[in-house]
């Protein structure tokens, strides 16, 4: 099982075991990850599962698709460069490790 | 000894109330009970993802178990509470479930939902006749669509149109009946009605307006064919029923709380025993934004943020919920995202394509910006959810030219508009 780190705004790491094919933000919620809603249930509908990927990994990642750039733009307190819903990143074997910084708001 | 806080009904609400409570500081115990067998899941994804089977049910818990059990939240599934008791008025009291265990509780909160309106008609017992609310009924449905041909969906809302556009992309032959003239009309206005009637057309549904479904027959009491109000029988080897929902009220009525087309409660969550709380699809509450006639809003963004708001009043803080009410339906390649409460409008503005299937419509009241419906156009509808939630408004003269972003046309509300 690939892994995702989140590291909230204090720097504490919380490491959990994600499925090939789910979304960063499902692994989150159903772990209880505090700062990640995902009250759409990943449906690209609410911006609150807002993450900054870390450098590393932001090319492998990618960037920003359509629908999902609208809700970052409007919908975001702090969009940056590599901000990204995690409902639109899915966990992959060579995402293993995957770290992901938690924003001040959702 | 803390007897804590009692939370009947596991779903999105419920379990939202739970987590809330933990959030705002709640150290007393906190049991949530459900009826159905699973941990609290998403029910949206029932009538999209899992229907296709793309999704298992595990991938749609809103929180593991063991992530409940760690906030240190009772979980009881499989168990139905029968009865309710409140001593001297509440907020205590004591709940008995079907197989006789008996809680009792220092606060109560009732997320007890809503069940799929029934469908009355001769034959509407028939095998093959199925409803679309909980986990185990999308996975009869899921069983028996691999093998039906023809699906007759009875009813043109949200559910029935999701379920009709999965049965269709699995290559079934698909028909509608509304009985009114139009789909979604609860929800929508005609324009978008119209489209979604097209929208299904072009992709082979067939659509029965004004039509009812008066009969179902079958041979070994399974169904295969309907017969119409207008006299026609389709074939039919499955059949959709999506006629709505009624809210659950038995419970409150026992603890004689108000009730009119669901449990009524108040800004706060606050039932009319203001010791006990309410959330969710079986709530009528004042209009969010306008605080003016009662409303049901059946979605999950309202039984959050109205079990926020219920958790926050049983912690003894003040916060109305105010939120703006969104929405979504996904069918074949739309994204329809609503945001806003559109009914009373007297003006709506057409921005963009309905041919092109990308398109929003602006719905208005005396100027004032009630609504957007965006099909396929994210920006739009997450524009007028902002000035919604900033109380600013987008004039509508400027919203109809569709080359100018919405984004750029929201202005703040003038004052003593």
């Amino acid at each position: 099982m690939p892994k995702v780190v989140f590291i909230a705004l204090d720097g504490a790491q919380r490491v959990v075991d994600a499925n090939v094919g789910e979304s960063v933000m499902a692994a989150a919620v159903r772990n209880g990850i505090p700062g990640i809603i995902g009250e759409c249930g990943g449906n690209c509908s609410c911006a609150t599962c807002h993450v900054y990927v870390h450098d590393e990994f932001s090319a492998s990642v990618g960037g920003a698709n359509d629908m999902e750039d609208d809700l970052l733009d409007l919908g975001v307190a702090d969009r940056r460069d590599t901000s990204r819903l995690s409902c639109q990143i899915k966990v992959t074997e060579d995402l293993d490790g995957l770290t992901v910084q938690i924003p001040e708001e959702q | 000894m803390d007897a804590g806080t009692l939370i009947v009904g596991a779903s999105q609400a419920g379990l939202q109330l739970a987590v809330s409570l933990r959030d705002v500081g709640e150290t007393g115990p906190i049991t949530l009970i459900g009826e159905e067998p699973h941990a609290p899941y998403q029910r949206p994804p029932l009538s999209k993802a899992y229907l296709q089977g793309s999704a298992e049910l595990e991938q749609l818990w809103l929180r593991a178990p063991e992530v409940l059990t760690g906030s240190d939240i009772s979980l009881v599934t499989g168990e139905r509470i029968e009865t309710l008791e409140l001593t001297d008025g509440g907020p205590s009291g004591s709940a008995r479930t079907k197989s006789g265990q008996v809680l009792t509780f220092n606060r109560l909160a009732l997320t007890v939902g809503a069940r799929p309106r029934r469908l009355e008609a001769p034959g509407a017992d028939l095998d093959g006749v199925t409803y679309l609310r909980t986990a185990d009924d999308a996975t009869v449905l899921r069983g028996l669509q691999s093998d039906a041909q023809s699906v007759v969906v009875i009813g043109g809302g949200f559910i029935g149109l999701e379920a009709a556009a999965v049965a269709r992309a699995q290559g079934k032959s698909v028909t509608v009946v509304e009985a009114a003239d139009r789909l979604i009309g609860r929800a929508v206005a005609p324009v978008v009605s119209e489209f979604y009637r097209a929208a299904h057309f072009r992709r082979g549904v067939e659509v029965r307006l004004d039509t009812r479904v008066t009969c179902l027959a079958g041979e070994h009491n399974r169904v295969q064919a309907v017969e119409l109000s207008d006299g026609t029988w389709i074939p039919a080897d499955l059949v959709i029923v999506g006629i709505g929902v009624v809210p659950r009220t038995k419970l409150a009525r026992q603890l004689n709380l108000e009730c009119e087309g669901g449990i009524v409660v108040d800004r706060h969550a606050r039932t009319s025993n203001p010791t006990v709380v309410a959330a969710g699809d079986c709530t009528v509450q004042p209009h969010p934004l306008t605080g003016r006639g009662q409303v049901r809003l059946e979605s999950v963004q309202n039984a959050i943020s109205q079990a926020k708001t219920a958790a926050a009043t049983l912690a003894g803080q003040s916060e109305p919920n105010n939120s703006v009410p969104w929405f979504w339906s996904d069918q074949y390649n739309l994204k329809l995202q609503i945001a806003g409460l559109s009914g009373g409008h007297d003006q709506h503005v057409v921005r963009g394509d309905i041919e092109g299937e990308a398109f929003s419509v602006l719905y208005y009241r005396e100027g004032a910006l009630l609504a957007v419906d965006a099909v396929n156009q994210a920006g739009d509808y997450m524009a007028v959810r902002k000035a919604l939630t900033q109380g600013a408004t987008i004039p509508a003269e400027a919203a109809a030219d569709s080359s100018v972003a919405l984004r750029e046309l929201i202005v703040p509300q003038a004052v003593g508009a």
